[in-house]
């Protein structure tokens, strides 16, 4: 073995875009591998969890830990890896915020087991039967199975997270610039979020088409708007773009796909809860002190959730939906 | 002191200008009203950043209350504008969140409305009294579901 310091790479609930946005590095992933020795990958590369039990505490450099925390197994490996590792990179959107798993939190695992085994249109499954923690096979083969929580966790709800690498998924450039501070020893302190702590807007293309003073007398859905490609602010066509209350460092990748922020780097420092700030920012633009044309201007929006907590219900202050 | 028991715990945001002097008169008429609402006083309504009332919530808190100056009568011309705006577009939140709109309460209260001060405080006790706790520290620990 060489003496290369050692990484270790995990998913937990997540889709494996982050593993994309790493293979996406194309020959800066050849240089990567130079100089480090990836121990654990459980995607790309067959080890087995007991290779990381056996590592000394500490032995990693680095862990980059993608995905939201969702079940038991993913609770355990989290710790192990925080346990070995010197570094632990909460990786991408829903290690940091809970991401789009995170919209689970509206739900509650009754409610997931329900529809996905008992209600599915697709199933037959004619005894309801339902995932179980243990279950015992021909009478002599106990099974164990990880625990289903009943919330989505991000990751520093579980473990301590030394920095946060955000996005869905996060943009090459910004992987890079992660992994150049770490070889180069150029880490900042603590805790910090590795994107600028500018606004989306501060960097945004269509910046200079923002009027002084943005009104609203709708709220419109990008398939209802037929001059996405104007090149024009979002905001001002009564799009929710998420620019305002979102982190810059992304590239504007969707905006210059013509697509309006969905807020996927996070709130910048010294925001806690992004969606609360992107409400700010919405309320403040209608055209309107009236409470009547207020309620109006907000009956074109009838979902909240959804654009304000795409990626951050978890993180949210609320967290959860109250179920009762 | 309700049959069950129940005192709500209320948090209200009175502007430094209207509401807060409101109060105030309602203290020096000497009125009686429901010691269960937490004044925070804020130098405008408008400064209520919707995180305050959402970390009320969370901390322990079954009712939220905003009070400014009447439309019109801002210290800061438009701050409470602002205020109505975002009480608007936080009540369907909060339903989202399956949380009752009347737990979230924004009035106008000038500073020489004492009567008023004193009855908009009795009635959202009333109300509260009337949902019961909101423990939203048993919403944050849902780990352990319960069998399904």
């Amino acid at each position: 073995m060489s003496d290369k310091p050692k990484i270790g790479i995990y998913w937990c609930s997540s889709c494996g875009g982050c593993e994309e946005a790493i293979v996406d590095l194309n020959e800066t992933l050849l240089d990567v591998v130079a100089a480090v020795d990836i121990v654990f990958w459980p995607v790309a590369m067959d080890f087995k969890y007991e290779d990381v039990e056996n590592l000394e505490d500490g032995e990693l450099l680095a862990s980059f830990i993608n995905g939201a925390i969702r079940l038991s197994e993913q609770e355990e490996i989290a710790k192990l890896l925080r346990r070995k590792s010197q570094l632990v990179f909460a990786f991408g959107s829903c290690a940091i915020m809970g991401g789009i798993p995170g919209l689970a939190n509206m739900t509650n695992r009754e409610e997931v087991f329900t529809r996905v085994y008992k209600e599915m249109e697709s199933n037959d499954n004619p005894e309801n039967t339902v995932p179980q923690t243990e279950i015992l096979v021909d009478g002599k083969y106990n099974l164990k199975l990880p625990e289903f929580f009943n919330s989505v966790y991000p990751l520093d709800q579980i473990i301590p997270v030394d920095y946060y690498i955000p996005g869905c998924a996060p943009s090459p450039d910004t992987i890079k610039d992660a992994f150049t501070a770490i070889l180069e020893g150029k880490l900042p302190e603590k805790g910090t979020v590795l994107s600028p702590n500018k606004s989306m807007c501060d960097t945004c293309p269509r910046k200079e088409t923002k009027p002084d003073k943005v009104e609203i007398e709708k709220f419109t859905r990008p398939h209802q708007y037929d001059k996405l490609d104007d090149g024009k602010c979002f905001l001002e066509a009564g799009i929710i773009c998420m620019g305002p209350a979102t982190r810059g460092g992304c590239g504007e990748r969707c905006i210059n796909a013509n697509m309006p922020c969905r807020g996927c780097y996070g709130p910048s420092n010294n925001v806690k809860d992004q969606g609360l700030r992107m409400l700010s920012v919405l309320a403040s633009i209608i055209k309107s002190d009236k409470e009547e044309e207020i309620a109006e201007v907000l009956a074109t929006l009838p979902d909240l959730i959804g654009p304000l907590y795409m990626y951050g219900l978890p993180s949210s202050i609320l967290f959860h939906k109250r179920i009762e | 002191m309700t049959e069950t028991g129940f005192e709500p715990k209320i948090v209200a945001f009175v502007c430094n200008w209207c509401s807060y002097v409101g109060a105030d008169i309602a203290g020096s008429m000497k009125l009686k009203y429901t010691p269960n609402v937490n004044l925070i006083r804020v130098m405008c309504s408008g400064r209520v950043d919707p995180e305050f009332i959402m970390e009320a919530f969370r901390g322990g808190a079954d009712g939220v209350m905003v009070l400014g100056c009447h439309p019109g009568d801002c210290h800061y011309i438009e701050g409470n504008y602002n205020t109505l705006k975002r009480y608007s577009m936080l009540k369907p939140l909060l339903d989202q969140f399956n949380i009752e709109q009347d737990r979230l309460y924004l009035d106008w209260v000038s500073a020489s409305e004492g009567e008023k001060f004193a009855r908009v405080m009795d009635e959202m006790n009333d109300r509260i009294t009337q949902l019961g706790p909101l423990n939203w520290d048993k919403v944050i620990d849902t780990r352990q579901g319960g069998e399904v």
